[in-house]
């Protein structure tokens, strides 16, 4: 058994920027990854970033995760990543089971970051198991991170900040973009990414559902169908679309099952986006020493993933008795961070499910 | 261990091979070349790019359809690309259950269709 100061589960933002954060403060590190690369979804992401120059605003997902990743590199001799490595199970007594090339190895540490961020909900429609329905981070990753487009014509589904994003994502790469349905009356994201969509003349369907989707062996055709105030759909109102991707984009969930494996309390808290753990000021869960940063903690934007890893990060270092030489003013700094990236009524919904989160019991 | 295989990113570019799905030009990302990874799919000898998971190359082909259900025999094709929802799963080197969108394709991989469940040995 390999034993480590801190196991970090997730190379994504959370995780790659704990790391940071704990090598900086002297810990031996050793993220897993399942995935082929660093970086989790940001290596997908060509847009823009928003939020301040700390989270990187104004540069592209694909350079953050470079960045991220350029930081941790002073401090190789205190750091191990092991990628396409799944970890399969953690328990009570901080070991945790890895699956590297159809090997099982064991691993022990003194404390554990889980940023195993989220996946992405499915929406019920008839065939909704064929193949040409992707996720859109799916979509995403086909198309960004392999250089592969997933199809000729595309119905995306969802016109939250993901679907507007990568509507406009797969007109960059040469799809056509057929429709994009939104099941509310109104568009959910920011009029500026759904701006840019209208100028490229894609129709935003708003109180529209996609009903069925027909085709041989994947997706051929699609029928879409309008809703009543009651999201009931409307009979009569039917009509098909050709397009042989349906791109899904209702949102996302917490990857908890790690969490659950080790029994620390949870909560459904909507949203958060599902089941998400409950947290003390420390992102300690109610397990000692297991902290949660990012997506799997509750769905927000990769910002304050990489703001809640740093202080994950900071929190092991010191619950280790190996505290950050500036543990003090990154400990204000980053807090005062967080609470500016949830401010304004873009945060609303993040701030309502903390609140909801706190007020539901004791940790 | 240590850091030596770890890749930030993988890009890729069209290698005039025909393949009608990779992207040809794109606005933000630039392409590399890079390396023919040959592969056998059901028999058939077909080749990928190097960075390539195995569903990404096989996409990249037109084949959506990686498998079929256990039970009701319907197609299945990949949902998520990050190892999550197990929808892409197949046989690799006769190894089943494989999930293909985090398997990085390798030279002479032998990949085919899983049937059922897949056996112990």
């Amino acid at each position: 058994m390999i034993e480590q100061d801190l196991i970090i589960v997730g190379a994504g933002p959370a995780g790659l920027s704990a790391a940071k954060v704990a090598l900086e403060a002297g810990l031996r590190v050793t993220i897993f990854e399942r995935g082929v690369a660093v970086g989790g979804q940001l290596v997908k992401q060509t847009h823009k970033f928003f939020g301040s120059k700390e989270q990187y605003a104004k540069t592209r997902g694909i350079e953050i995760a470079k960045i991220l990743y350029n930081n941790l590199l002073p401090y190789q001799d205190h750091l191990t990543i092991e990628l396409e490595a799944t970890v399969v199970a953690i328990y009570h007594d901080y070991v945790v089971t890895v699956l590297e090339k159809e090997k099982y190895r064991k691993y022990k540490a003194k404390a554990i970051i889980i940023a195993t961020g989220a996946s992405e909900k499915m929406l019920g429609f008839v065939n909704n198991d064929l193949p040409g329905v992707y996720g859109a981070g799916a979509v995403q990753t086909l198309m960004n991170l392999y250089g592969v487009i997933p199809g000729k014509e595309v119905i995306m589904v969802g016109s939250g900040n993901i679907g507007l994003i990568v509507s406009y994502q797969l007109i960059q790469a040469g799809v056509r973009v057929k429709a994009l349905v939104e099941a509310a009356p109104n568009i959910g994201g920011y009029k500026v990414h759904a701006s840019k969509l209208k100028r490229l003349g894609v129709p935003i369907l708003v109180s529209t559902t996609i009903k069925e989707v027909m085709g041989n062996d994947s997706v051929e055709k699609a029928v879409v169908v309008s809703l009543d105030e009651n999201w009931e759909m409307i009979p009569g109102t039917e009509r098909v679309i050709f397009a042989d991707t349906i791109c899904i984009a209702v949102g996302l969930s917490p990857l908890h099952q790690l969490l659950s494996m080790l029994e620390i309390e949870m909560r459904y808290i909507p949203e958060l986006g599902g089941l998400v753990p409950l947290v003390n000021d420390h992102l300690e869960t109610s397990m000692k020493n297991v902290f949660v940063a990012g997506d799997v903690s509750g769905i927000e934007e990769a910002s304050s993933a990489m703001v809640e890893g740093s202080l994950a990060g900071l929190y092991a270092a010191k619950e280790l008795k190996m505290p950050h030489h500036d543990h003090e003013r990154l400990e204000r700094d980053l807090h005062a961070q967080l609470t500016n990236l949830r401010f304004g009524p873009c945060g609303l919904k993040t701030r309502n499910g903390i609140k909801k989160l706190k007020e539901s019991g004791p940790c | 261990m240590g850091l030596s295989n770890v890749s930030v990113l993988c890009y890729h570019i069209n290698n005039e091979s025909g393949e009608a799905m990779r992207i040809k030009n794109h606005p933000i990302l630039t392409f590399q070349p890079k390396e023919i990874i040959n592969f056998v799919y059901n028999g058939q000898a077909v080749h990928g790019l190097e960075g390539d998971t195995i569903a990404s190359a096989l996409h990249a082909l037109g084949i959506k359809v990686l498998s079929k259900s256990i039970k009701t025999k319907r197609p299945r094709g990949f949902f998520c690309a990050i190892g999550n929802c197990s929808s892409c799963q197949m046989t690799v080197n006769g190894v089943p259950n494989v999930k293909t969108c985090i398997t990085k394709l390798e030279e002479g991989m032998i990949i085919t269709s899983d049937e059922g469940l897949g056996v112990l040995k």
